[in-house]
Order: C-alpha cells, then sequence, then structure tokens
C-alpha cells in the first residue's frame, strides 16, 4: 500500500469540498456508535431477551455476517451474488459433518447413514472427522469455489444478470445434489439433531449464551474487516470496477482479480454465517440453501441499503425479527405483510433503511446549518460510518501516477 | 451521489491501531456478556409443573406448514386439529376450560419448524404441540420436544425406525401400511413387484424394509427407482418398468410427481388391471390432485377413507364438510390430526392436569372410538393400534375398501416381532 503517498493526498486534498467533508473519511469515524452497538448486541440484549429470543437473535447475526459479505459483492463490487445459500450451505455442511462424526464417536456412523443403509464412513466424510480439517473448511471451502467460479466466469466477461443467473442455477442444483446424494448428504431432512460441540451441550441455555456473545463478536470483526477493505485502495478499485470495468481495464489493473477477491470474501463471510447457524440452530437442511433462500439473503441487503455495510446488517436483523413477529403475529397471513414491507422500500427507499438515514442527516444538516461542523443525525452518522468512500474514476485515474 | 470531494485521511496508521483498540474493547465487552449470562441463566424449564394452563383457558400449539410446497396437505390437516378444539371446547373442554389454540406457520422449512416449535414451548408455554408433515420437519422438531420435554403429536403415516418418548405418533407405522399392502399384493397372486420412490428417506427406508419383507416371503424385486422429488419427467421411468414386466409397483412417490406418474402411465396405455400400482402416499385429497380419471382402479393403503363404514365416521365427515365446505374431502392423515386432539383431550382428563409425564401416564392403553374405528395407544412406543385398510380409487374420486384387516394392529416401528427385519 502507498501509504506515504496517500497521507500526502490525504493533507493536500482539494480544499473545494473541505467543509462539507463527511467525518465518516476518518477511520474513526463512527467509533462511537460501533461501541454501542457492541453495548447493546453484548451487555443489553442478553439482560433484556429470553434464552429463545437471544438464540433467535444469533441466528440473525449469523445473517447478518453473510448480509455484510453480499453488501461487500454487490453494494461495492456490483456483482449480484443470488446464490450465496450454496456457500452458506457449505460452511453449514462442513461444521455438521464435522458434529455428526464427533456425536457419533469414533468409528460409528452419523444416524442418518444408518437409515440409509450406509456401512461404511464415505471416503468424503473421513477428513471431516478432523476438526482442524472442518473448521476451516467452513470458511476456505466456499472462498475457494467461488474463486474458481468467479476466475472463470469474470475472465469471460460474464457480468450484470448472467452473472446472477449463474448464481442462481448453481443454487439450484447444489439444492439437487445435496436431496438427491441421501446416504451422504441426509436428503431433504439435512444433518439434523446437532446438540454438541467440543463437548459442550448445545442445548444448555448457558452455553447457547456464550456461543451468542461469540457470534456477536465474528460478526463484529467481519464487518470491520469489510469495512477495512472498503476503504482501502483496493475498496476504491471495486467500486471503480463496478461503475466502469472497462476503463480500470484501460488504466492496466486487472478487473478480473479484482472482482474475484470480493466475490471469494463474500463467500467465506457466507461460509462462515453458516458455521456458525449449524451450532445455533443446530439443523442444517436444503430447504435454506436454495433459489428462494438466497434471494432472501439479497433481499435482507436491499432492504437495509446495499452500499452500506450497516444497512447490511440492520436490513437482515430487521427482516429477520419482522419474518418471525408477523408469522407469529399473523400465521397465516404474514407473507402479504412481508410482501407489503419489501414493496413499500422498492417504493418509498429505493436505496433501503441506510438511504432513508442519510436522507434525515442530510435534512438535519441543512436546517442546521452550520459550516464545517456539520451535524448528523444519529443514525445517519450510523450509515456514515460504514458507507464507502466512492472515489469517482477521475480520482483513481490519477492514482497510478501519484 | 458518487463523488464525494475532499476525501483524505490522516495517514495509515490510526486505520490500523482503531480496528485493535476497538476489537479489545468489544473483548472486554464479551467478558462483561458472558458475566451478564450468569445471572439470567436460571429460567424455568417449561417441562415442570402444568404448561399451557392460563386462568380460563389451557394452550395447545399447532404447527403446520400454512405457507410453501407443503401447504396444500397440510393446511387441511391444521383444519381437522381446529374443529376438534371447537367440538371438545362446546361440550366443556379440558378440565372444565377452553382449548386455546396457538397457531403457528412452520413455513415448508426445517429450521423455522424447530424455531416455532420453541417459540410455542418457551414464549406460549404450550401444554402440547399438534404438528408436522414431512418426516424432515418431525425430524428437525424432535431435538427440542425432547430437549424442553414437551409433548408433539405427528399425524402422518411414516417410515418407522423412530420412537421419541416426547412424541405421540398418530399415523401409521411400517407395519401397519406397507406390510399390509406388501400381503395385499401377494393375496392377488402379484409376486414380481417393482418399486418406485421419490429421492428422500421415507421412500428410501421403506424400500429397505419391503425388500426384506420380499425375501422371506417369496416376493421377487425386479427392480428399484427414485426420482428427485418434484420430479414430472416419467416416460423413462415407466419404459423401465415395462421392461422389467413385474405384477405390480409399489409407489412410493410423494407431492407433485403422483400426478406426472399417473398421468403418463395412462398414457402409455398401462391399465390398473395390467399392472396395478399401489400407494402409500395418495390419499383422497391427493386423487383430487392427480385427476380422479388418471388413477381409478389403483389400489392404496391406508388405515382410513372417506368412505369407511364406522359409527363414527359420518358425523366426522358431516362436521368437516359443514364446517369448511362440501366440495373438501377427509382422509387419513386428516382423520389422524382430528384424532391426536381427541385424544391429548382425554388423556389430559383422566390425568386431571397437563402435566407432561402424568399425560403420558394417562394416554398408555388410552382408547378412543376414532372415525377409523378403534384406536388405543401403545404404552410401550407412543403410536397407536390401527386398523389397516386397502382400497381402490373410484372414478368420482373417493376410495372404496377392499380389504380390511380384523382388528387394530400393534404399531412395531421398529418391526422387532418380524423375523425378516432382523439388522434392519
Amino acid at each position: 500500500m502507498a501509504t506515504e503517498s496517500q497521507a500526502a493526498r490525504g493533507e493536500g486534498a482539494p480544499s473545494t469540498g473541505a467543509i462539507a467533508r463527511p467525518t465518516g473519511d476518518s477511520p474513526w469515524a463512527g467509533a462511537g456508535w460501533f461501541v454501542v452497538a457492541a453495548i447493546v448486541l453484548l451487555v443489553v440484549a442478553p439482560l433484556l431477551l429470553s434464552d429463545f429470543r437471544l438464540n433467535l437473535m444469533a441466528k440473525f447475526l449469523c445473517f447478518a455476517i453473510l448480509a455484510v459479505g453480499i453488501a461487500f459483492a454487490w453494494g461495492k463490487g456490483g456483482m449480484l451474488v443470488l446464490g450465496q445459500g450454496i456457500f452458506f450451505g457449505l460452511g453449514g455442511y462442513c461444521v455438521a459433518m464435522f458434529l455428526k462424526l464427533e456425536e457419533a464417536g469414533p468409528g460409528q456412523l452419523p444416524d442418518f447413514m444408518v437409515w440409509s443403509g450406509v456401512e461404511q464412513l464415505p471416503l468424503l466424510w473421513r477428513p471431516f472427522q478432523h476438526a482442524w480439517f472442518a473448521l476451516p473448511a467452513a470458511v476456505l471451502l466456499p472462498m475457494g469455489i467461488a474463486a474458481l467460479l468467479g476466475a472463470l466466469v469474470f475472465r469471460q466477461r460474464v457480468r450484470g444478470a448472467y452473472f446472477a443467473i449463474l448464481t442462481q442455477a448453481l443454487a439450484a442444483a447444489f439444492v439437487i445434489i445435496l436431496v438427491g446424494q441421501q446416504q451422504l448428504t441426509g436428503g431433504t431432512n439435512g444433518l439434523t439433531n446437532i446438540t454438541a460441540m467440543f463437548n459442550l451441550d448445545l442445548t444448555n441455555a448457558g452455553n447457547q449464551r456464550g456461543l451468542y456473545v461469540i457470534v456477536a463478536c465474528v460478526l463484529g470483526g467481519a464487518f470491520l474487516l469489510v469495512r477495512h477493505l472498503s476503504r482501502s485502495r483496493y475498496g476504491r478499485l471495486l467500486v471503480a470496477v463496478r461503475d466502469s470495468e472497462d476503463r480500470v481495464r484501460f488504466l492496466g489493473y486487472n478487473p478480473t482479480t479484482i472482482k474475484v477477491i470480493a466475490f471469494a470474501t463474500s463467500a467465506g463471510l457466507a461460509g462462515l454465517a453458516g458455521a456458525f447457524f449449524v451450532p445455533v440452530v443446530g439443523i442444517i437442511s436444503p430447504t435454506m440453501l436454495g433459489i428462494v433462500p438466497s434471494i432472501e439473503m439479497v433481499i435482507w441487503v436491499a432492504l437495509g441499503g446495499r452500499a452500506s455495510l450497516v444497512g447490511a446488517v440492520i436490513g437482515a436483523l430487521v427482516v429477520n425479527w419482522a419474518k418471525t413477529g408477523l408469522s407469529e403475529q399473523f400465521p397465516s397471513g404474514w407473507l402479504y405483510l412481508e410482501g407489503a414491507l419489501f414493496i413499500a422500500v422498492v417504493a418509498f427507499a429505493p436505496k433501503g433503511i441506510a438511504g432513508l438515514a442519510e436522507l434525515w442527516r442530510k435534512r438535519a444538516g441543512r436546517s442546521e446549518g452550520a459550516p464545517g461542523a456539520l451535524p448528523r443525525s444519529p443514525l445517519g452518522r450510523l450509515a456514515g460510518f460504514a458507507r464507502a468512500r466512492r472515489g469517482g474514476p477521475d480520482r483513481l485515474e490519477k492514482e497510478p501516477t501519484a | 451521489m458518487y463523488h464525494e470531494p475532499g476525501y483524505g485521511r490522516p495517514g495509515m496508521a490510526p486505520l490500523r491501531r482503531g480496528p485493535l483498540a476497538l476489537a479489545v474493547l468489544v473483548c472486554a465487552l464479551a467478558v462483561a456478556g458472558c458475566g451478564a449470562q450468569v445471572k439470567d441463566g436460571g429460567g424455568e424449564g417449561p417441562a415442570s409443573g402444568t404448561p399451557g394452563v392460563t386462568a380460563d383457558s389451557i394452550k395447545v400449539g399447532i404447527l403446520h406448514s400454512l405457507s410453501g410446497t407443503m401447504a396444500i396437505s397440510e393446511v387441511s390437516v391444521r383444519d381437522a386439529e381446529l374443529l376438534a378444539i371447537e367440538e371438545i371446547n362446546r361440550s366443556g373442554g379440558v378440565l372444565g376450560k377452553k382449548i386455546e389454540p396457538v397457531v403457528e406457520d412452520g413455513a415448508s422449512d426445517w429450521p423455522t419448524f424447530a424455531e416455532k416449535a420453541q417459540k410455542l414451548i418457551s414464549s406460549d408455554n404450550v401444554a402440547a404441540t399438534f404438528g408436522g408433515w414431512t418426516s424432515a420437519s418431525r425430524k428437525a422438531m424432535l431435538p427440542v420436544f425432547e430437549r424442553n420435554k414437551s409433548l408433539l403429536y405427528y399425524p402422518v403415516q411414516y417410515e418407522g425406525l423412530e420412537a421419541s418418548p416426547y412424541i405421540f405418533y398418530s399415523g401409521a407405522t411400517t407395519n401397519q401400511q406397507i406390510i399390509p399392502g406388501l400381503e395385499y399384493l401377494k393375496e392377488q397372486g402379484k409376486t414380481r413387484v417393482f418399486l418406485l420412490g421419490s429421492d428422500y428417506v421415507f421412500p428410501r427406508t421403506a424400500n429397505k424394509e419391503i425388500k426384506a419383507w420380499a425375501k422371506a416371503n417369496g416376493m421377487e424385486i425386479l427392480g428399484e427407482e427414485y426420482t428427485p422429488l418434484g420430479n414430472t419427467e416419467y416416460s423413462t421411468t415407466i419404459n423401465k418398468i415395462k421392461a422389467a414386466k413385474p405384477d405390480a409397483v409399489f409407489n412410493t412417490l410423494n407431492g407433485d410427481s403422483n400426478v406426472a406418474f399417473f398421468k403418463q402411465l395412462k398414457a402409455a396405455a398401462v391399465t390398473p388391471r395390467q399392472l396395478p400400482v399401489l400407494s402409500v402416499s395418495v390419499a383422497e385429497e391427493e386423487v383430487r390432485g392427480i385427476g380422479a380419471a388418471q388413477i381409478a382402479g389403483h389400489p392404496v393403503a391406508w388405515n382410513y377413507y372417506q368412505s369407511t363404514d364406522e359409527p363414527k365416521n359420518a358425523e366426522f365427515v358431516k362436521a368437516y364438510k359443514g364446517k369448511y365446505g362440501a366440495d373438501r374431502v377427509t382422509d387419513d392423515p386428516i382423520e389422524a390430526g382430528y384424532v391426536q386432539v381427541q385424544l391429548w383431550a382425554k388423556a389430559v382428563n383422566k390425568a386431571g392436569t397437563t402435566n407432561v409425564e402424568k399425560v403420558k401416564q394417562a394416554s398408555k392403553g388410552l382408547t378412543y372410538e376414532a372415525p377409523e374405528g378403534k384406536v388405543t395407544v401403545d404404552g410401550e412406543n407412543q403410536h397407536l393400534y390401527k386398523t389397516p385398510r386397502i382400497g381402490v380409487v373410484q372414478p368420482d374420486g373417493l376410495i372404496k375398501e377392499v380389504s380390511t384387516a380384523d382388528e387394530p394392529v400393534k404399531p412395531d416401528p421398529y418391526l422387532k416381532t418380524y423375523p425378516w427385519a432382523k439388522g434392519l
């Protein structure tokens, strides 16, 4: 990284916009909000929520990890990933296979294999006896597959709707394989009744609370990682590729590599989410991974605001709490209400919740009108904290020569 | 706004230190969160005491897929369960209180079934839950009910090899449906059989059992074919069946596939007289979907049909149609849904409490005069004694009984009493 030149440019930035410069540009911007969010998630939520609701929250935080990945690939990189269920599933199955084998004990077969008439542990399952293989594989396998797929597809300059359709077809194929290979994968049932991990009883409320805290911390880590990536030079290149891939290519960069890194990162985060989903929920099945759930995942991010990482997290939490809450209140009509929510967002807030927050922030700023220090509403700052710096193409043009 | 003027940041160093400092802080908070857990951890399990009882009602959960692919089947079971609750309430309720159903949607999604089951137990503190259809949904819910020591009543025939202490199985297990079906085929002189099923746990397990039975009973299995759930292209399969020249087909296809299979079978000019196809997942509700004309003449195996001639059945069919419309049909899982609510209510009244262990105790040997005839709860495995019935689909869409067992058969989910089933 060109630390020196960047620092120099930072100081010598054009003064024209200095007044309007959002504080979001500082790496510390929003740190206060991050701490507030951490306190809410780590202290307030465990105190207020019952064991059951906290477990639900842990599940939704897993989804939020995945949403951060989608916001990166789609919001920053312009790749509409409609098959994240594959990577979520790969991560989940990696961990679930390990846990099923751990539960069965050495030399024994998982329960569903016994029903399916399998007598010997299949070759595919062998490596998953070891935690050192299964746990890293939950993240690395999705990343590897995404990198391979991305390298093949992006090199051919497949993008836009074609890329989206391709990922979706893969999700469909993945589910068919899982269901078809029942003796290997548990078929439609999936892998169920996962109750222990490293000899810790996952049905124990205290252990589940501990797991919740870990998931919340992992989400925080994933968030900071992606935020850091987005704000780095690489992040600006990614946005540039999104806005004009050819222009970046003409400048001498290789858009394939740039896109592959973003796609693999989002796949890795989806795998990570799946890996935590399994001990939190205790089951992984193909119904979580197909086309429909994959589209739902993108909807979370769209609703939260795809250009914003915070938006993605909020979107995943809001949609899933709404889904749970609405279906509890209106078991036969909740789908209509959820549909109405989506339509309302598309119609009135095309940039999602984060977009609304930004609008609000700008309005507040205008009414107070203090030059220099731009007052910000809390939500707006929340959004600004994670909003990508969008260095336009003109800035990038200067970059190689700087 | 794509280009924000005047960006810039004061060097790289703070960027690196920033997240690190935050991470330290987060870890500190995590420790605080863990500490909080100890204070909050003493929640009381719903198993103790008398779940579901409020001042004037007793809450029960109803958990079926009201959306998604399974909704078409499960909605009518929910309707039957609500009908039973209404009837019980009209005649005085349970323990002098009204039953209050809490309906949840499993959304054809197995983890959702687990989530909603947990919600019914922890948030609503229900006395019992009636729900599920697919084996997958039952497998997802089983650990939840076992962990919370709460009761689930499951209304659909299934593949056996399970007997959870916290589940009551109101549908048939293998020896009450599949084996009678095989015996019927043998009586008819059909000893060369082809197995066709959807590719999931029920058909695969069922066929494993069928092959063991066939071996011991001089039946020849000519082929075994699985198609993905939702498959609709059967010409290749039908050609394979034709080439194998079986006397009969044993069909464990599920859902939409039946529509395509029977249509294409008819189009291939295979009549039920030449090649009867015995189905175990096609009831009156499914016949409506397939079209009576396509499947008329083929045999099915269940424990109950709308036409079943038992004292209580006419009353039940009338009540169901009266509440939900004359065009609705009743069938085996619908009846089982109705019966299981009645059985639970009887057990609670007998026990005098909703306490789970006492209700289980009171359920042992409990009998009920159901629309399908007398059913008895087996105290050992919590399945029901049920009467196997073979029927033939009629052109009007109803099913006519052609062979009925003399008495209810003892449930044997693990097929322990059958010597041929050793080693399954």
